[in-house]
């Protein structure tokens, strides 16, 4: 099968990923999966205010997930939608399980995510930038988590849906991927599908979180190893 | 923290700054034109650490009925928690809004767009001209990054079609450049101890006690002004940050 | 029959002791790791598969492997292995040497900011001097603002930090100016028994304090200087020969003092210099 831009099913958009892109963060990223981009950045382990808020067993981790107004090509009205909502509660699902959290109690970690071009598969670049960004930090994690979202057009199942072909798919499904314990943490669907079909979409999406990983090893290791 | 605050300011008052700068210096400045696709116009600007992204966004909506026949500028600004560690999440907060209404001003009161060629149908339909900006990371001199990135994503700009039978915009079909007349450019001066100061990074400006925005147009006309900060200015202070806000604003406007 | 079951756990302990003892000497017989000595890792790399290594810091075992928890570099003493952070927030220790700024004046003490989560608490017992209460405000002692310099006397738990001036090296610090540095790259800049902070204080003549929680207090009229060094240190900590590019950095930025100039030939005076503070880092 031959996809819009060319590339084969189990092929990842062209992936770009940058460490330590905001220096006033602990730590910081960027991943851009073919024309979307994500920017996340890590302040934290800090104090958590208001008091009540703050856990005596643990770190309170907060996701903020926000596209900015010129992302898209109609424009994003400022603020919180619904949908932005949801996102911060699936980001921060995701990614809490690997967080040791219990290494910090009663602070906060805050990741900030800001999708700066959206082009499908945010909260899947979102959540890749996210967890570079937190092992930047130097937050102590049991693993990274590697995103990457797979569907099905006509018999091929394909992955990290771009352009037109979210319209074209049977289903959408966002995957989150923690490699070390071969573990899902992200799974949502939009669509209709039979279970066989569904399980071979989320290993079509978990084949592609093992390369995200491969380059998000590749990045925090250009940005902390000196050349030569 | 005080101690920092204190060594700046005697710094300043020998005229010397932290990081070696002459007082009227600006730190390294980068332009990148049009890095958001998604935009009709868009521009990222780094001064030193300070990083800052517009876009510009078109739409359709109804004219002002005092201004039946100009188009509308909107500008609002998103002091990103990622930027810095104090900016918090919510609603812009008042610092949020004054870095939009002087980005604003500047462009709306030097004529820099014009707005009559923005009219689609008089007392019906114009172009909203969205200006939204985007505080990557904040290092100080937020307002004249700011400012500069939002003239660059302006010039940038590609109008849009806007199909009169259908009642909507053609995203895809990108026609001539949005109508420019002028290229204002912000320059912010801070006082910091007996000193004037340009550029401040986020440090100089908590030990500056006042600041005043000067915005210049391109045949050397005050187009803007706003002043901050605490301490009053005298007249001859004011005059000379008149001097140095043409004066530098000249060398940005080579920039871009 | 309980002399026996004695004798046969003694035999079970020596011979476990004995086989620490070689893992200790040679790693021979271990398996082999998946990650050396100095290799970079990410969170959740493995670094060895095997029981018979042991976690350390920043890692954990996860089955039989052993898995980092932070970025960093990997360190192998013996059976232990741990991992040498690269960046993260000052974890509190006991008996560090740390810089904060007065924030706030209680009733018995002093409240102070470290740069972390939690705040430290100065209290009056913490102070060499007695303070009579009913007489002397305590912020005629340290006011709201004053840098301080003190030592990590308790902990109790992540927020109850509590300091203390019970050192020779504590005090209140005037003037000069402040930086923060990352705190994963402290003991870089303070080096092998202090050696890479001594060398910039003897080149530079500045005053310089460290604090392990990545704050830095520095007066002198090679500050300048001093600074770049640190720069350059927080920059590329792992560089090897970094001592000695440090040393010839500072060796021909910082000119030599008058009195030296007074002497016959002032590149003699000045050459001893380089290689003084060899000796202390030859271990690295």
């Amino acid at each position: 099968m031959k996809r819009a831009d060319g590339r084969k099913a189990d092929e990842l958009r062209p992936v770009t990923i940058k460490v330590g892109v905001i220096p006033n963060a602990n730590g910081s990223a960027m991943v851009a999966m073919g024309k979307t981009i994500a920017v996340a950045a890590v302040y934290g382990p800090r104090y958590l205010h208001p008091r009540f808020k703050q856990k005596y067993e643990k770190a309170l981790l907060n996701t903020v997930y926000m596209m900015v107004p010129f992302s898209t090509n109609e424009r994003v009205r400022p603020g919180p939608s619904r949908r932005s909502h949801e996102i911060c509660k699936v980001t921060r699902e995701a990614l809490e399980g690997v967080v040791c959290l219990e290494e910090y109690p009663k602070a906060v970690v805050d990741v900030y995510i800001n999708i700066i071009q959206a082009n499908a598969g945010t909260r899947t670049a979102g959540i890749n930038a996210a967890s570079v960004a937190l092992a930047d930090a130097g937050i102590s994690m049991k693993d990274l988590v590697a995103s990457a979202a797979a569907g099905k057009i006509g018999d091929e199942y394909v992955l990290d849906l771009a352009g037109k072909e979210e319209e074209e798919t049977d289903c959408d499904v966002p995957v989150a991927y923690v490699p070390g314990q071969d573990k899902i943490s992200l799974l949502q669907m939009d669509g209709k599908l039979p279970p066989e079909d569904v399980e071979k979409v989320i290993r079509t999406a978990i084949e592609g979180c093992k390369q995200m990983y491969e380059k998000q090893k590749a990045a925090l290791r250009e940005r902390w190893v000196q050349k030569g | 923290m005080l101690i920092r605050n204190q060594y700046i300011t005697a710094l300043a008052n020998k005229g010397q700054r932290e990081d070696g700068r002459k007082l009227d210096e600006f730190r390294q400045t980068r332009i990148e034109a049009n890095p958001i696709a998604n935009a009709e116009g868009s521009a990222r600007v780094w001064i030193g650490k300070t990083d800052v992204i517009v876009g510009v966004k078109l739409g359709v909506g109804e004219p002002y009925s005092d201004k039946p026949d100009e188009g509308v500028l909107v500008s609002n600004a998103e002091l990103s928690p990622m930027a810095h560690p104090d900016f918090e999440p919510g609603p812009p907060g008042e610092k949020a809004i004054e870095l939009a209404r002087v980005v604003d001003r500047g462009i709306r009161e030097s004529h820099a767009i014009d707005i009559r060629k923005l009219c689609i149908k008089e007392r019906e339909k114009v172009w909203m001209v969205n200006v939204d900006t985007q505080v990557m990371n904040h290092d100080g001199n937020l307002i004249d990054a700011s400012s500069l990135a939002a003239i660059v994503a302006l010039r940038n700009a590609k109008m849009l079609h806007y199909d009169e039978k259908t009642e909507k915009v053609d995203i895809e079909k990108r026609t001539g450049p949005l109508p420019l007349l002028d290229i204002p450019v912000a320059v912010t001066i801070y006082k910091i101890g007996g000193r004037l100061v340009l550029d401040p990074t986020y440090n100089e400006e908590e030990a500056a006690t006042a600041r005043l925005t000067v915005s210049t147009t391109g045949d050397g006309q005050i187009a803007a002004l706003q002043k901050g900060g605490t301490e009053p200015l005298s007249l001859d202070e004011i005059r000379e940050c008149f001097r140095l806000s043409v004066e530098k604003g000249r060398e940005i406007r080579k920039l871009i | 029959m309980p002399e026996l079951k004695t004798t046969r756990s003694i035999t079970k302990i020596t011979k476990r002791v004995r086989h620490q003892e070689q893992g200790e000497k040679k790693a021979k017989g271990m398996p082999e790791l998946l990650k050396n000595e100095k290799d970079f890792v990410v969170p959740g790399e493995k670094i060895v598969e095997s029981m018979d290594y042991i976690p350390g810091r920043n890692c954990f075992r996860d089955g039989n492997a052993i898995r980092s928890k932070k970025i960093g570099v990997v360190s192998v003493a013996g059976r232990v292995i741990s991992i040498i952070p690269l960046n993260g927030t000052y974890a509190p220790k006991v008996g560090d040497m740390i810089l904060g700024e007065v924030i706030d004046i209680q009733s018995n003490g002093w409240v102070v900011d470290i740069g972390i989560a939690h705040s430290a608490y100065l209290p009056l017992s913490g102070i060499r001097e007695f303070i009579d209460t009913t007489r002397t405000q305590l912020s005629s002692v340290y006011n709201i603002g004053d840098l301080i310099y003190s030592k990590i006397s308790n902990l109790n738990g992540p927020d109850s930090i509590h300091l203390s001036m019970d050192d020779v090296r504590c005090r209140k610090l005037r003037g000069g100016r402040v930086l923060d540095i990352n705190a994963a790259k402290v003991p870089r800049l303070i080096g092998r028994e202090g050696s890479m902070i001594r060398m910039i204080k003897d080149k530079t003549r500045c005053n310089i304090c460290v604090g392990q929680n990545g704050i830095i207090w520095m007066d002198g009229e090679n500050q300048d200087i001093a600074l770049e060094a640190i720069g350059e240190i927080e920059r590329q900590p792992q560089q090897d020969g970094l001592t000695d590019k440090i040393a010839a950095m500072l060796d021909s930025r910082v000119k030599p003092l008058q009195t030296q100039t007074m002497v016959t030939n002032s590149t003699a005076a000045e050459k001893p210099s380089p290689t003084g503070p060899e000796p202390e880092v030859a271990g690295e």
